[in-house]
Formats: structure tokens, sequence, C-alpha cells
């Protein structure tokens, strides 16, 4: 099958522009590792797994909030429920490093800070990590950014950096 | 046009076909105009204009306006068009195709109705995506599956069509027009797969109580399986219309046969291995198997490059062919003032910063400022709500009158033209402002909120009211458009051209490969497996059940 040469070089360029583009993901990803969450690799954690109905006695999400890990590092373990986080409010020094430790205890949820990278899923059943570090001080805004139910546009936290 | 197609009468269409096609085209278009209303509500108590009177929710306005435009309007359309082109371009359709295309129109509209009422009664306000453990009646994912089922059906019906066709045609090459219908339809067998598991294996039995945990991680899996080639069903029949239609509507020829097949190839093949790309956000699947489908989903680039190639190829050639001369004076040539070419134009226009758009939004690390937010509804309201949509509604001025043998009027033309120029700038202000405030962080399906008088999130309402103007612009283009397709079925008789392009002289031969269907559909499956069997087993052997809520 003949293919016209201007054609081929139209399809080459954009072959070649799109290796360069994975190429680029590609070493973001898997030397820098900078990539989208995904399971948490807690210690209590079997593959990232969590039964969901019984949240109340399963560690860490039996004491949810923030416990400091390191020097200005921490963990905040969180439930999404409809329509809310627990807790509903946390505070974070400034410059602090910050693993977020997420599961749902009821249906899917979002957990979204607008104005930062920080934006995943919450599933029943699953664990979801980031790390996320505050270089802002003041007040940010959570967000469910999936549909929850009824009062999904009332689901929200606040996070204090001070 | 008018000019050309009304003098130059010819074979009128068949009577049965016709019905057929034209049952589909208008159940399509009745599922515009409820969907439209619910959009236009939508978009006023998300700007704050208006507040619902009691008892109607906007998540149940948003459930009924995803389900009836994105999988009603454009399922009936896509089946209607389809089966009008295999009529004309195989000869008339069997009686065997008929009771197909019948038993499938009717499995689906039974489905399509108790849908819809499950809806209106506000027990399945789920969204279109019915994501588990939301539980909707066992009734609204019984509608589905009859959806599904009816699908299926009309599919079958164009593939006995053409195989048909292939067996009385030893060693010809089968028309253009069929062989993207079958790929198309392959597409969409293969697809559903994922969301007829999702469905049958794992919510139906859970919604009756016949199970009480459901694997969530698993429903969405499967989800996603069929929720990204569900686009490229959507857009295949819209390729139809470019590659095939347009050449000939612009009085010019197919640039090639074979990188056409090809294409459509390459897209059906790359098309569902990619369904993680939904799914970037979200826990339960390794980093790994995430970035291997965003590489497929990117391969798409290939068959788009070729596809924008052609059609300039063919604007171009169908120019100079006319004698014009200079680097862009064949642009001056193609013919504005059509709306069977200027509709789909604007389509194909729109469609270059709509893919852009959705590269963006595959781009792994770059999901995540995205993702969620309103910027993917600004992003779906350019493919398939206007290049899509447009070329559907390009498609609709000629073959309503081709199949009821009428014309169309230049007036009808010029309302056409009107028509496509307020779906135009309504968009440029829904899915524009969608775009920014999405980028600022704002999510998508969410009512009316300032999150307790936050000052970030009260930012974001001017550009909400602008979205809900735009909405109110669009709702001004659907009520147009139904009265266009109400005009049409009142068109004088007489002759509509069904147009369906030639192939360049000269042009290379087509490879016999193209029509060994075992081959291609052996590489899709087994990319799927590549792509999905490890992640899938492990979904299964690890997940942990979630009980049934109803937060609505």
């Amino acid at each position: 099958m003949h293919i016209h040469r201007l054609e081929k070089i139209w399809i080459g360029f954009g072959l070649a522009m799109l290796l360069i583009f994975l190429l680029l993901t590609g070493v973001a990803a898997f030397a820098m590792g900078i990539s989208p969450p995904s399971s948490s690799s807690h210690e209590n954690m079997h593959h990232g797994k969590v039964d969901p109905t019984k949240l109340q006695t399963t560690a860490p999400f039996d004491k949810p909030g923030l416990k400091q890990i390191g020097d200005n590092e921490y963990e905040a373990v969180l439930i999404a429920y409809a329509f809310g986080y627990n807790p509903d409010t946390i505070d974070i020094p400034h410059g602090a490093k910050v693993h977020f430790i997420v599961t749902s205890s009821d249906v899917v949820h979002g957990f979204e800070i607008p104005g930062t990278n920080v934006n995943f899923m919450a599933e029943p059943g699953e664990v979801t990590e980031l790390t996320h570090t505050f270089d802002k001080a003041g007040q940010f805004l959570v967000l469910c950014n999936e549909y929850c139910g009824t009062g999904h546009e009332m689901m929200k936290m606040t996070i204090n950096v001070k | 046009m008018i000019s050309t197609s009304s003098i130059t009468a010819g074979k009128p269409f068949h009577e049965n076909d016709g019905q057929l096609v034209l049952a589909h085209v208008l159940f399509a278009f009745a599922a515009l105009l409820l969907g439209g209303i619910a959009g236009l509500l939508q978009a006023m108590v998300r700007g704050g204009t208006i507040t619902l009177p009691h008892g109607i929710g906007y998540y149940q306005l948003l459930t009924a306006h995803g389900v009836l435009m994105a999988l009603i309007f454009t399922t009936y359309f896509i089946i209607g068009f389809l089966y009008g082109g295999v009529a004309k371009t195989t000869g008339r359709l069997l009686p065997t195709t008929l009771a197909l295309g019948w038993t499938g129109f009717l499995l689906m509209s039974m489905g399509t109705a108790v849908g819809t009422v499950f809806i209106l009664l506000n027990k399945a306000t789920v969204l279109y995506t019915f994501y588990a453990p939301m539980k909707a009646s066992p009734y609204f994912y019984v509608a589905l599956a009859l959806v599904v089922v009816g699908s299926w059906l009309s599919g079958y019906g164009i593939f006995y069509q053409y195989n048909y066709w292939r067996k009385t045609h030893p060693g010809e090459r089968s028309p253009l027009f069929s062989f993207m219908s079958v790929v198309t339809m392959l597409l969409w067998q293969v697809a559903t797969l994922g969301v007829a598991a999702e469905v049958l294996i794992q919510l139906i039995p859970w919604s009756f109580g016949w199970v009480d945990t459901i694997n969530v991680l698993l429903s969405r899996t499967l989800f996603w399986y069929f929720g990204h080639p569900l686009v490229y069903f959507w857009l295949l029949p819209a390729y139809i219309c470019w590659y095939v239609v347009i050449p000939k509507v612009i009085g010019g020829r197919i640039y090639s046969d074979a990188l056409a097949r090809l294409s459509f190839l390459l897209l059906f093949v790359f098309s569902i291995p990619v369904g993680f790309h939904h799914q970037l956000m979200e826990p339960g699947i390794s980093q790994f198997w995430k970035f291997l489908q965003v590489a497929l989903t990117l391969m798409v680039v290939v068959p788009s490059l070729m596809t924008a190639f052609s059609l300039f190829a063919t604007f171009e050639l169908a120019g100079r062919a006319k004698g014009v001369r200079g680097v862009f004076g064949w642009l001056k040539v193609l013919p504005w003032n059509d709306v069977r070419f200027f509709a789909p134009f604007m389509g194909m226009l729109i469609f270059i910063p709509a893919g852009a758009g959705g590269v963006i939004n595959a781009s792994y690390q770059l999901d995540e400022v995205v993702h969620n937010t309103l910027w993917i509804t600004g992003h779906f309201h350019l493919t398939v709500a206007t290049s899509v949509a447009l070329t559907f509604f390009g498609i609709a001025y000629w073959l309503i009158p081709a199949v009821t043998n009428r014309r169309l009027t230049p007036r009808l033309n010029k309302l056409g033209l009107w028509q496509t120029w307020i779906w135009v700038i309504g968009m440029f202000f829904m899915s524009g402002s969608m775009h920014t405030v999405g980028l600022l962080g704002a999510p998508r399906r969410t009512a009316y909120t300032t999150y307790g008088d936050n000052a970030q999130a009260s930012g974001w309402i001017p550009y909400e009211v602008v979205m809900a103007i735009g909405g109110m612009i669009l709702f001004v283009g659907v009520l147009l458009m139904i009265y266009n397709i109400y005009a049409l079925l009142q068109a004088p008789a007489g002759y509509e051209e069904f147009p369906i392009g030639e192939e360049l002289d000269g042009a290379e031969p087509t490879p016999k490969l193209f029509e060994r269907w075992g081959v291609w559909l052996g590489i899709s499956v087994v990319l799927i497996f590549v792509a999905y069997t490890i992640p899938v087993v492990e979904m299964i052997q690890t997940g942990v059940g979630s009980p049934g809520y109803k937060t609505w």
C-alpha cells in the first residue's frame, strides 16, 4: 500500500511527538516518582484494602486524624462519608510533608484541594495514599468531586496550614 | 445541495428500509429534546439562577440529561444512520436484517422507557455512570441491560447484511460505508461486554438482594472498559460522515479508501485496552498498568492524524480540481452555505481543541489537575456534544428527506446554518467557562454551592453564570433543531441524495488483509488481555465487598 510522502512525514512527526511525550511522562513517573495517587502501602493494610463495614475497629481508621511520624512529617488518616470527612478540620504546620491515607465508609467520594495538585478518589474497600507538602500557609478547602448523593455539594473539610 | 440533488431525480429509498431508519432518528431527537430540557434546568440551577420546585432534584435532572443525551440520543441516531448507509451501499435490507433491526429497536425502547420512569421516580439518581455502591432500583439496571442487548441485535443485523453482500460479491471490495459500519458495531460488541458483565453479574444480583456486597473497584473497571470505547462508538459514525459523505457533498473524491479503512481498524484496536486512563486517580491499580494503558490510549494519535490528513487532502484536491490556486485558495470554494457540509465542518474544526484537551486528560500526572473538575465536562461537551452532535445534525438534514423521499428546501438549509451557529456560540460560552473554572478547581456533577461562603468557591460562581447563559443559547439550538426535524418531515416530496463519495482515480488498491476480521479481532483481544488480565485478577482476588447505599 502506497502512502503519500507528505502523509508519511505527518504521521512520522506525530509518532515522534508521541514517543517524546511518553518518554517524558515515563521518566517523571518511574525515575522521579511523580505519579498519580495509588493504593496505600501503610503497614496495617493488606494490599491497600480494608473492610468498609469495620473501619471503627480497623487501624489506622479507628483513630482518624493527624499523627506526626517524623521531622515535620505527618500522616493524615481520614474517612470520607456521605456527606463529610472525619475529622472535618485538621491543622498542619507550615512546610509539613503530609501523607494522606483515605478511605470511604459508604459510597465513592472525591478528595480535592482546589489550587493544589491534591485530587484523588476515596473508595469503600480501598485505601488511597498521596503525599503533599504544604509550602503555603492559609486555610484550604477540601471538597468532594465525585457525586455521592443529595448532599454532595455540601461535602467539605478544612485544612489550616499555620 | 438543493441545486444538484433535487433536480437529478434518483432511485427512491425503499419504504421498509426508510421506516426503520426514520424510527431510530426520530427517537434520537425526542431524547435530545427531553435531555435538552434537563440540561437547561441544570445549567440554571448551577448558575444560581433558579431553584427547582420541591420534588425535583438537581442530580435527578443530571441523571436524565446524561442518560438521554450520551446513551440514548447517540445510540439511536448511530443505528439509524448506519442502517441507512448499509441499505444505500449494499442494496435493500434483507428480511433478516430488518427483523433484527426492529427487534433491537423494540428492546432498546422498552429499556429506555423503563429506565426513564425509574429516573423520574427518583429511584435511580445514580448518574449515567451508575457507580456502585450507590444502589439504584434493580429495574433501572434491567432497563440498561435491555438497551445493551437491543443494540447487540441491531449490530447483528448489520453483520448479517454485510456477510450476505460479501458472499454474493466474491472477490470484491466491500463498500466503504458498510465496512466502517461493521467496524463501529464490532467495537460496540467488544466494548459492551464490560458493561454487560458489570450489570448482569454484579449489579442486578446485588440490587435484587441475591448477594450482599459488591466489588466496587471491579465494577468501576468493567464500566470504564466500556466507557472509553463508548466515546469512539460516538465518534466513528461522525468519521463515516467525514470520510464518506463529505467528499461527495463538496464535489470531491475520497482521498484513499485503504487509509480510511486502516484508520478505522487502528481506532478499533486502540479504543478498548485503555479504560484505566479514567481511573488514574484511584487506588487499587498499580502505576505500571495505569501507565501502560496511558501509552495505548495515546496511540490514537496515529489514526487521528491520518484522518486529519485525509480530510484536508480531500478539501484541497476538490478545490484544485475546480481550478483554484494559492496555498489556501481551496478554502474559498468549499460550500459554506450548504448545511450538509457546514455543520459537520464546524464539528471537525472543534475537534482540534477537543482532541488536544483529551490528550491533556490522558496525560497521567496532568490528570491530577483536571480530574473530576468541570474541565472534564467542558471537554466532552466539545467532543460528543459538538463535534459528534453537529455532525449528526448535519446528517439529519439530508438523511430524513432521503429515507422519506422528500427534499431539503433552501429555507430549511438556511435554518440549519442558523442552528449550527447558535450551537457553536452557545458551546463557546458554556464549554469555554467550564474549561476555565475547571482549571480553577470547580468540581463537576455538583449542584449550586459556595461551600459555606468559601471565598475560593464563591469566585467560581460568575463562570457558572456564563455556563448557564451558554446553556440557554444551546437550548434555543435544541428547540430550533426539533423544529427543523418537524419541518423536514413536512418537506415537499421529491428526491434527496444520500451522498456516498467515490475514491480518487488512481488510488492504491486496498489490501485484502483489511477485511480479514479474525486478524483484527485477534489483535484487539490480545491487547485487551495484556492490558487487563493481571490487574483484574488481582482485583478479584484481593477485593473487599461493599454493601449498597441509597444516598439520594
